[in-house]
This record gives structure tokens, C-alpha cells and sequence, in this order.
């Protein structure tokens, strides 16, 4: 696939001293030149406006929404593996507590050091919350460039085109809709038997 | 330090409450209800008269400050409940409000639970 098309400002600022010399020289400089020149300008403006309504699609329609949708599994799975760690911690404490006295004395003081450890939980759920909010405040900022540039566009999550490597086997872990179970896999692994 | 007194916790991150109940455990209150909202534990409030309120700031619909300040001028039973908040919001202004609001403590997390311990103490006593 072609590389979009890289500007600069200084290249736009250039068209338009041209532009301006030649105009200002106008007895000297032909018609057919101008127009070329203004034409180069044209040009440019609408290839930039051509990459502006491409790539802020492609991040609302699919960055954007992906982003959250992994922030959200992240609080959502440390919640889980926080309450299960907590569920464990309690119910050591119930199990010393029949123990003697001082036993359970230096369980409950490492119990509590795990309690204040996972406090982290509700740390990260804010500070994600935090990123989430940044990302919706970008995309309204897309959408209003977009907005800009012409009529929107109905953007959909695009489905990834995998290039074929071993690099694209690398997607890290799935989102719970987009992964497969365990029975799944041992299910797949007996059909090569 | 009277640990038979009732206390009310406050967050809307259950693990958080969780956290707070088993450490208040540990210190020996076993009288503790939870709200996951300020609106939640004003209801409660006008119910059950607390020894103690711990409750984090940043909630919906109604924060923490909203709370303390609708505790504060609500008079009642309540009215001058030991009120400490323990929170992520850690800036100087956040302390300034809540102390104008009539706070009595104030902790910042993530905490231990001898700083919990010692906030707690220094309200009751």
C-alpha cells in the first residue's frame, strides 16, 4: 500500500510565496504558469484533506473504540483477580483464627499487608477512568475536524487485514467476546490427531 | 479508642470497601455498613446515627464533599459525625475544600493500615 503522503507546512508556505511573487510579476509571468502554481496548490489542499477524512476514520472508527474496549477489560480483570485474592485472604483468616493466638496474629499482619496492596485496584480503575475520558475528549476533537472536511462518514470497526508472519500472530490478550475457550482450543488441538 | 461504635464506609469501588471493612476489622470495629454512593449514606443517615463516617470523594451522583457538606448543614443526629475522607484526590485545593466543608480527617490513598489506624484515633479520641 502507498505511504500517505507526508506535509509539511513549510511545503504549503513555499506554494504560496510562489504564488504570490508570481502574481505580484503578473506582466512577466504567464497565464499558464499561475495557473500551474495555483494548481499545485489545489492539489496539495485536497490531498491533505483526502488524508484528514481517511485517518481520523480509521481512529474513531476503530483505534478509539478498541482502546476503551481494552481499558475496560483491564479494570474489569483485575477487579475479578482482586476479589479472588480477597476471597482467599478471608477465608485464611477464618481458618487461623482457629489456630492459636499468636498464629494468627502473624497471618492476620501479612493478610493486611495484601489488603493494602490491593488497593491498587481502585488506584488503576481511576486512573484508567482518567484515559478513557482523555480518549473520548480526542475523538470529539476528530469528529469535529471531520465535521471540517465534509460530510461524516459512517466508520466501522474495520476487521483487520493480518498480513501473513509470524509478527502478526502477536495480538496480545483477547478481549472476552474475542477469545476462545479452553474446550474450544482442546477441541481444535483433537482435529489434528 | 471505642471500637463498638457503628461505622459507615463509603465508596463505589466495592473492592475498596472490602479493603476498608477487613482492616477496619482487623482494628476491632465489626459494626461497619457500606454505601457505594454519597447519596446512598445520607439515606442511611437519616436512619441510623454513626460514630463514624469514612467515605472517598470521587463518587456519582453524589461525591463525598456533597456529602459532608449535606451531613454538615443537615444538623441531626449526624450533624457532627466524625467524617474522615480517604481518597485518590490529593491536591492541596481538594484538602482545603474538604477541611472548609468540616472534614475531620483526611487520607490519601493508596494508604496502609496503620495510617487508617491512626487517622481513625485521632478522630475519636
Amino acid at each position: 500500500m502507498k505511504e500517505p503522503q507526508q506535509f509539511r507546512r513549510e511545503q504549503v508556505i513555499t506554494i504560496i510565496n510562489s504564488v504570490i511573487q508570481k502574481v505580484e510579476a503578473a506582466e512577466t509571468v504567464s497565464r499558464e504558469t499561475l495557473y500551474g502554481e495555483l494548481r499545485g496548490l489545489h492539489d496539495l489542499v485536497e490531498a491533505l484533506r483526502s488524508e484528514l477524512a481517511t485517518r481520523p476514520g480509521e481512529i474513531r472508527g476503530t483505534h478509539i473504540p478498541s482502546a476503551t474496549d481494552e481499558l475496560d477489560a483491564i479494570v474489569s480483570a483485575t477487579a475479578e483477580a482482586t476479589g479472588t485474592i480477597m476471597d482467599s485472604c478471608e477465608a485464611i483468616d477464618e481458618l487461623t483464627s482457629r489456630a492459636d493466638e499468636d498464629l494468627h496474629g502473624r497471618v492476620v499482619d501479612q493478610i493486611t499487608k495484601i489488603y493494602e496492596a490491593c488497593s491498587f485496584q481502585d488506584i488503576t480503575g481511576q486512573r484508567i477512568t482518567k484515559v478513557v475520558n482523555t480518549l473520548k475528549i480526542i475523538d470529539e476533537k476528530v469528529e469535529k475536524i471531520l465535521d471540517a472536511f465534509g460530510p461524516a462518514e459512517e466508520f466501522k470497526r474495520e476487521k483487520q487485514v493480518k498480513d501473513e508472519g509470524p509478527a502478526s500472530l502477536l495480538n496480545g490478550p483477547q478481549l472476552p467476546e474475542n477469545a476462545i475457550s479452553q474446550e474450544d482450543i482442546d477441541r481444535l488441538l483433537a482435529e489434528f490427531d | 479508642m471505642n471500637t463498638n461504635i457503628s461505622v459507615l464506609i463509603v465508596d463505589d469501588y466495592q473492592t475498596m470497601l472490602r479493603i476498608i471493612k477487613n482492616l477496619l476489622k482487623q482494628i476491632g470495629f465489626n459494626n461497619v455498613d457500606e454505601a457505594t454512593d454519597g447519596a446512598m449514606a445520607f439515606q442511611m443517615m437519616q436512619k441510623k446515627q454513626y460514630g463514624l463516617v469514612i467515605s472517598d470523594w470521587n463518587m456519582e451522583p453524589m461525591t463525598g464533599l456533597e456529602l459532608l457538606q449535606k451531613v454538615r448543614a443537615s444538623g441531626g443526629e449526624n450533624g457532627n459525625v466524625p467524617f474522615i475522607m480517604v481518597t485518590a484526590e490529593s491536591k492541596t485545593e481538594n484538602v482545603i475544600a474538604a477541611k472548609k466543608a468540616g472534614v475531620n480527617n483526611y487520607i490519601v490513598k493508596p494508604f496502609n493500615a496503620e495510617t487508617l489506624k491512626s487517622k481513625i484515633a485521632s478522630v475519636l479520641d
